[in-house]
């Protein structure tokens, strides 16, 4: 089972460094703060933010008096895999999801701006090809800048696996159930942080460097693709985003 | 640069899925005509095509003329990334060989990835089948190549043997040719007509013979599924190549007999078949009749004609699972006018049916070994049809009869290929000054190797130092392949498919190339080398102290053989360190070895040979049987000791992933034959244990009235013969480490890197676990290390049947001019006959006691008499009993070309009519 021919190409045309066809849209909900769309290759995800506002009833328990909370709920549409499958809201699949997302994001959004509130963060898959986390996180921070939200810097997030040495990024579904492992990074591209990564499987340690490196210049790929579409939106000559079309 | 296109994919398990797949169209894929990669190369001329040309086959001629693309006349090929995905579907040994063409410089292959260009792409088109878009993308393909080609005044020459490919072909205006058209008109290379397969309908139809037509996969699937069929690797017997069995699959594996050229439905030794059972009253017991006239019928027919009663679970097969053709040696019948260009191959091998082959040179094949390749069986042909490889050379010439052994056992014996050696140190390669500082320096230390004469790979030395406290150093010191041998690097993948290196009597193939096998690595005395060292502080009476492990650089004082070192031992007035080194090891070899057989180690015996070699024709002019002396158990001794000390600490340090050794208990009734022999001459024998064994064969040393000395000495070798194979495994996956034989709780093999591969993956997880090296991801992956042991097992089997058939083909060449009167050793005795056994020639036959000296059948069933329970049989009045001494004459038998042997003819005792009157 070749991930990768001889000729430097994986399964679907593409080489071990490129990344899936990026297309994203912001505000794509008119009753959300702020909402985004990213498709990464098939990998479809809407985004939608609520906040910064009260903590809503049930989560008063949550609220810090010296930041804002991050409250994320992901769910995934019925029919966005191969098999229609009912998933019901709080598997466990999608409580690590949220659990992770919602970590990445506490530490980018400047939460001591907004205390004793809360910011939602709604994610919904659409169609999932491979790397969903990193898709999600990169949704969320167009929504999030959508929202007005303060961020320290862009969240850019990307997935990686190793097949003979080399390093393939962004991930699909069917180099997913290859069965290699995995690595996913969020980072800020700007500051040169990584914010959060996560391994699915095992790896050589002596590998890990090259994975990081590999997922690295990912993310910045990523960022150089939303933060360009960023700046088209803000023309206002070139955009006809959603929300205009609406209003 | 990247355009998106989707395919839908639809599958069905169950529900119907829907796949939506990305697929990727670019403009920047390289077609090799611009990069320089594709040149045309003047040398090729054909006929039909006269101007530079470049050829781009078709899936089916990928799969089935391997052998005419693999000519070193066929160059400048366009291998479309379509025709390798189909390939790999549908045959992975011909994929195998397709990807090591492509990557071979001298063939000019060039890979095009034809569905990922933007120029070369098409959608399905709605109602089309795969096959149909796998043909119509060649097309567009050879189509691009040919409009790309134009400019240059070439041509793209797409080759099809599909007759509607073809005609479409033809309709778009290109230069489409069937192979055998373009391969019939390549000038000046006749001899790869030969190499054509047949296309089915090209074979002529046989009335006499009409074989059932196999199912299709599907149904074969099904009807497993459901547990009407079975499915199993068909094993063909020895004796009779009409006749066969498969074990099913399942925990109860059981037996189901096939019989019959029917029932076998085009079968052949090795496929994996689906079988359909018998009805009961149809079930039959395997024949005994022995079918090749060269092969005489043996004790088998006693055992079979037993069970004739019941009869045993027969069955027939319906339909073929996987085939595994390869490509067989043999040689062409010789009967049929050489003029004629259809013949038939006879394999060396007797499991396999002969084979049909067209060649215009027959004439020329007449006489010598050939390769040939089955193509195909059709419902309608008494024989596989296939067609010539290679002549190997002429048949009884011993180059040539190695050949076919190494062949035939798969042992890879080509050069070794420019990667590798391209991986090699340079020749006046020295110790690096960086190497000093990490390794221990044992240079001043008085160590030697003590080795079999001639032996130019020497991987162990050993040293013995009193350190003057009571206790003295011993040391074990081996070859440093893996410092050489990196993991991951050409010359480490091959040396891991080729496993181990195979010793024939007159020819070493070699695991890894020379430079390292006999110089670098070799631990001669002519200078420093490097090592891995195994360092142990003993108490006199061999009780060890501790154990250490260390990369060293060591200087060998003396390289010596085994007798070299008994005299050096015995000589009384040598008292140089070296010397008295050798004396202390072996007093330590002499106590370790007691207490080793006092846990049961089994000391057992096998024949073993060596082969005086004359130095010019390299034919065997004597030999001689090997002698044991102290100072071989005095290495073997250290060499233990050192193995199972790493096995310890590297299963310590990688519990998960340490390759060791076991040796499995063998089952009782393996022992069956041999206790039951024993007893006949009131030798009570117990395998209770290993334990148990070996106090039992030692007691037997003791003489004993009425039976000759020799009698320990054979059955030490009966009782190897009850043993279980040792394997390689990895830790992580067995529960079971013992190994048997040895008596010891954990083995594995660390002291012959350079002859073993195993040994290499020990030494780095050795390495790893003192933190000398560094550990990667294939050394810790507990599957693949398993996959790597399977490969290792079954390099060292086919090593050692390989040994086995080259001493056969050397014992042949020694008889090849002489008759011989030899004194020998009845070892089994069956209905009709007598497995004897010339403990100098390492020789065993078989006397058949049913005919006379010439071969006829002469006595009949009144004059014999068997006593199964006793082993022994009477013949006219004469009786013969196991371990019996007998006088045998040994001669060589050329009277079938193919399978040339060696006959034994009793001499004494005399019986009428049987034995050799003296006169003769």
């Amino acid at each position: 089972f070749e991930l990768i021919s001889d000729e430097g190409y994986r399964f679907d045309g593409r080489k071990p460094s490129e990344l899936r066809r990026v297309r994203c849209n912001m505000g794509v909900f008119t009753q959300a703060d702020g909402s985004a769309y990213i498709e990464q290759g098939n990998t479809k995800v809407l985004a939608a933010i609520y906040g910064p506002h009260e903590a809503s009833n049930n989560m008063r328990s949550r609220v810090c008096l010296d930041k804002c909370f991050i409250n994320c709920e992901f769910s995934q549409a019925m029919f966005s895999s191969a098999e229609r499958k009912k998933r019901s809201r709080g598997d466990r699949k999608g409580k690590d999801m949220s659990a992770h997302i919602k970590q990445t994001f506490e530490a980018a959004v400047r939460t001591q701006l907004y205390p004793r509130s809360q910011i939602d963060i709604y994610l919904q898959v659409l169609h999932s090809d491979g790397s969903l986390y990193c898709a999600c996180v990169n949704a969320a921070t167009l929504a999030l800048i959508d929202a007005g939200i303060a961020m320290k810097d862009y969240v850019c997030a990307c997935s990686a696996s190793l097949t003979k040495e080399t390093s393939l990024i962004d991930i699909n579904h069917v180099e997913e159930l290859a069965g290699c492992a995995e690595f996913s990074a969020a980072i800020m591209p700007k500051l040169d942080q990584i914010i959060y990564s996560e391994l699915n499987g095992r790896i050589h340690q002596d590998e890990l460097g090259q994975l990081v490196d590999a997922v690295t210049n990912g993310c910045k790929d990523i960022f150089a693709v939303i933060d360009r579409f960023e700046v088209i939106t803000d023309n206002t000559e070139i955009a006809v985003s959603p929300r205009s079309l609406h209003s | 640069m990247l355009k998106s296109k989707v395919i839908m994919v639809k599958t069905r398990s169950g529900k119907i899925l829907k796949i939506v797949r990305e697929h990727y169209l670019r403009d920047d894929i390289d077609n090799g005509l611009f990069g320089g990669k594709l040149e045309q190369h003047p040398e090729l001329q054909n006929d039909l095509v006269p101007s530079e040309h470049f050829l781009i086959p078709d899936t089916n001629v990928v799969l089935h003329q391997m052998d005419v693309l693999e000519h070193s006349c066929i160059m400048n090929v366009i291998m479309l990334q379509t025709v390798l995905h189909e390939v790999k579907h549908r045959s992975s040994p011909v994929y195998k060989r397709i990807k090591l063409l492509c990557a071979n410089p001298d063939k000019k292959f060039f890979v095009f990835t034809n569905e990922h260009c933007i120029d070369t792409y098409s959608a399905r088109v709605k109602g089309e089948s795969t096959n149909d878009m796998n043909d119509r993308l060649i097309r567009i393909a050879a189509k691009y190549y040919d409009k790309c080609l134009k400019d240059r005044n070439q041509t793209a020459v797409l080759v099809t043997n599909d007759r509607a490919n073809c005609a479409f072909a033809k309709k778009d205006g290109l230069n489409a040719l069937t192979i055998e058209q373009y391969v019939k008109n390549i000038v000046g290379y006749p001899e790869l007509l030969d190499k054509l397969a047949k296309a089915d309908e090209a074979i002529e139809v046989d009335k006499s013979i009409s074989y059932p037509e196999h199912l299709k996969l599907s149904q074969v699937q099904a009807g497993v599924k459901s547990g009407r069929f079975f499915q199993g690797k068909l094993g063909i017997s020895r004796e009779n190549y009409l006749e066969g069995k498969i074990i099913t699959h399942g925990e109860d594996g059981k037996e189901i007999l096939i019989q019959g050229r029917l029932n076998l439905n085009r079968a052949v030794h090795e496929d994996v078949v689906a079988v359909e059972m018998l009805p009961e009253d149809q079930w039959s017991n395997p024949s005994g009749v022995i079918l090749d006239v060269t092969v005489q019928p043996g004790a088998e027919i006693a055992d079979a004609e037993k069970k004739k009663s019941t009869g045993v679970p027969t069955g027939k097969v319906v339909g073929i699972i996987k085939r595994s053709w390869r490509p067989y040696c043999g040689i062409l019948e010789s009967f049929g006018s050489p003029e004629m260009t259809r013949h038939l191959f006879t394999p060396a091998e007797k499991r396999i049916p002969r084979i049909r082959i067209e060649t215009r040179q027959a004439k020329t094949l007449i006489g010598q070994r050939i390769v040939v390749a089955i193509d195909s069986w059709p419902r309608f042909s008494k024989y596989p049809q296939g067609h010539f490889v290679k002549a190997l050379g002429s048949v009884g010439d011993k180059d040539t009869e190695n050949e076919v052994l190494l062949l035939e056992h798969d042992v890879a014996h080509e050069p070794f290929s420019e990667a590798v050696l391209n991986c090699l140190p340079p020749s006046d390669w020295s110790i690096p000054n960086q190497e000093f500082a990490v390794r221990e320096d044992f240079r001043d230390l008085p160590i030697c190797s003590v080795d079999p004469p001639g032996c130019t790979d020497i991987d162990d030395c050993l040293h013995h130092k009193d350190l003057g406290d009571g206790t003295v150093e011993v040391g074990v010191h081996i070859a440093d392949v893996t410092h050489f041998i990196r993991p991951g690097t050409p010359i480490d993948n091959e040396a891991a498919t080729r496993g181990t290196t195979v010793y024939l009597c007159d020819k070493r193939i070699d695991m890894v190339p020379e430079l390292l096998s006999s110089n670098l690595c070799s631990l001669r005395d002519d200078g420093d080398r490097l090592a891995f060292s195994c360092i142990w502080i003993m108490k006199p009476n061999s009780e060890i102290v501790s154990t250490r492990f260390c990369k060293s650089v060591i200087r060998s004082k003396s390289s010596m053989t085994y007798a070299q070192a008994q005299m050096q031992i015995d000589d009384k007035t040598a008292n140089d360190p070296v010397t008295m080194g050798l004396r202390g090891l072996n007093k330590l070899a002499k106590i370790l070895k007691r207490a080793r057989i006092e846990k049961g180690a089994l000391s057992l015996s096998s024949p073993e040979v060596r082969f005086h070699v004359d130095s010019e024709t390299h034919d065997p002019i004597d030999l001689q049987n090997k002698e044991l002396r102290d100072t071989n158990s005095m290495v073997e001794e250290f060499m233990l000791l050192a193995n199972c000390s790493v096995a310890k600490k590297i299963q310590q340090e990688f519990p998960e992933c340490a390759v060791l050794r076991r040796h499995p208990e063998p089952p009782q009734s393996n022992f069956d034959v041999f206790l039951n022999a024993a007893k006949s001459r009131g030798l009570e024998l117990n395998a209770a244990t290993s334990r148990d064994l070996a106090v039992s064969l030692d007691r037997t040393e003791e003489p004993k009235e009425g039976i000759h000395s020799y009698i320990s000495t054979l059955l030490r070798i009966l009782a190897t013969r009850c043993m279980m194979q040792a394997v390689y495994f990895c830790s992580g996956l067995e529960s079971d480490f013992r190994h048997y034989g040895l008596a010891a709780p954990i083995y594995t093999h660390f002291t012959s890197p350079i002859r073993r591969y195993s040994d290499i993956m020990v030494h780095r997880l050795l390495a790893a676990s003192i933190g000398a090296d560094k550990t990667f991801s294939e050394l810790l992956n507990k599957t693949e290390i398993q996959n790597v042991c399977k490969n290792l097992n079954f390099r060292h089997r086919m090593a050692q049947y390989a040994q086995r058939a080259s001493v056969g083909l050397h014992t042949q060449l020694f008889f090849r001019s002489k008759v011989v009167n030899e004194s020998g050793y009845v070892i089994f005795v069956r209905k009709n006959a007598i497995q004897v056994l010339i403990p100098k020639y390492g020789l065993e036959g078989t006397v058949f006691m049913d005919r006379d000296f010439e071969g006829n059948t002469t006595v009949n069933a009144d004059d014999l008499k068997y006593i199964e329970d006793k082993c022994e049989i009477t013949v006219r009045g004469v009786k013969l009993c196991v371990f019996d001494e007998v006088t045998v004459q040994i001669s060589h038998d050329a009277t079938n070309v193919q399978h040339q042997r060696i006959n034994l003819k009793l001499v004494y005792p005399k019986i009428t009519g049987i034995s050799i009157p003296s006169s003769v």
